[in-house]
């Protein structure tokens, strides 16, 4: 009878399973799957898928049940509830980014900001169905932007972070079925045919060197709230330019960005448990998500479009680079590269896509900056 | 569904959008004058 007891309580668990919590690895299997097969996004899919697994199995461990700590919520703790694990995550990227095309044609910076309306605009929606600090947090998902996803929706202490980072991390990774149907639907063939040849401009090594600090202080003065997010990146910039750093570049382009990326995924699903995300808030912060993305594409273009009402004959802008702006790189570059190509294979408009596509970088930061200012935090 | 928060959220739109295009507007300038200023350094 005992030995019949004992053995039947090593599957007492089981009695704690739920329907949600097994739907939860339906979806980490989902992420695992769209991260092995489909080549989206794994660094980051795939830790968040296993993580979703991990901490959705009756009284897991690796999160804290009762007194004792689980160590996906120490990491949580120790990296997410102050946003360092993304700002650590920023001066990586701040050190991949090569602004010298970007500094050559300043001016296109213009469409990194214009490819930021999706975000303003799906916080007014946003704002119909859920609290002000939830919405701006959903908000941000249009900023194409992880990082700055976390740290805003930390910041305002929304309670869908799980929802929101699953959200930002898709849709980047989406881009290129997202974007495209965009473009078509806001463009003519004939602005789409638009050719603009490159002229190559030329930067000094100081601007290059200057330009992480101007920035930095710029942002910092408008929107002090973004400084945290605009001084990593821009820091991460500058041990890259300034050439004497070399190996401190290249540990923060690679171990420190893989690191953080590790922990950072694990981190997120701690709060994909079933009992925050199998909601029907998740799907509606999911498709605000796609609002978010159309509407930053659509913002792009047209303010191209506007542009060119203004512009000589000779000078008009293919719209369809406006499209970029957004902070995914370089998927949203090439999207827009390829789809010029596919209308005429002589128009190569790669230079200029890569550009704004990294202007978008800044202006993502910048404008989650912004989103806290309003704010008031 | 909450329509009174368009009485919120919109000026926040507003505002952002000016906001995004004033901040990304100082730092073309800068980044053309640190252009011109440092071509005419290393002319020197």
């Amino acid at each position: 009878m005992n030995v019949a007891q004992t053995f039947a309580g090593l599957f007492a668990n089981f009695g704690n399973l739920t329907w949600q919590m097994v739907v939860m690895w339906v979806i980490g299997g989902l992420l695992i799957y769209l991260g092995i097969v489909k080549k989206m996004e794994p660094s980051l899919l795939l830790p968040m898928g296993f993580g979703a697994i991990l901490v959705n199995l009756p009284l897991s461990g690796a999160i804290t049940q009762g007194d004792t700590e689980g160590p996906i919520t120490a990491l949580f703790e120790a990296g997410m509830s102050n946003e360092l694990f993304p700002l650590l995550l920023f001066i990586g990227i701040g050190a991949m980014i090569d602004f010298g095309p970007l500094l050559e044609k300043p001016w296109l910076m213009l469409f990194g900001a214009a490819a930021q309306f999706g975000i303003f605009f799906t916080l007014a929606v946003a704002g119909l169905f859920f609290e002000l600090p939830d919405a701006a947090s959903i908000a941000v998902i249009g900023a194409a932007d992880g990082p700055t996803a976390i740290f805003v929706a930390n910041t305002l202490g929304s309670k869908y972070l799980g929802a929101i980072m699953v959200a930002a991390y898709s849709y980047m990774a989406l881009v290129p079925i997202v974007q495209p149907p965009v473009i078509r639907l806001c463009t003519t063939k004939k602005e789409r045919l638009i050719r603009m040849p490159y002229r190559k401009g030329s930067v000094t090594k100081t601007t290059k060197i200057l330009f992480p600090i101007v920035v930095t202080i710029l942002a910092g003065l408008v929107a002090p709230a973004s400084v945290a997010l605009v001084g990593f990146l821009m820091f991460g910039n500058l041990i890259r330019e300034c050439g004497v750093l070399n190996s401190l570049s290249e540990t923060a382009q690679n171990v420190l960005a893989n690191l953080i990326t590790i922990v950072l995924g694990l981190t997120v699903a701690g709060q994909m448990t079933a009992d925050k995300f199998v909601k029907p808030d998740t799907l509606l912060i999911l498709a605000l998500g796609l609002v978010a993305f159309i509407f930053d594409t659509a913002g792009g273009v047209f303010f191209a479009k506007l542009l060119n009402l203004f512009l000589p004959a000779d000078k008009k802008i293919n719209p369809m680079i406006g499209a970029a702006g957004i902070s995914a790189f370089p998927m949203s570059g090439r999207v827009v590269n390829q789809m010029g190509l596919a209308e005429d294979n002589q128009n190569f408009l790669l230079m200029y896509s890569i550009s704004v596509n990294v202007s978008g970088q800044i202006a993502s930061v910048i404008a989650g900056g912004l989103i806290l200012t309003l704010m008031g935090m | 569904m909450n329509i009174a928060s368009l009485d919120t959220t919109l000026p926040m739109m507003l505002v952002g959008m000016l906001g995004i295009f004033l901040v990304i507007g100082v730092i073309i300038l800068a980044v053309y004058l640190l252009n011109k200023v440092t071509h005419h350094s290393d002319e020197s």
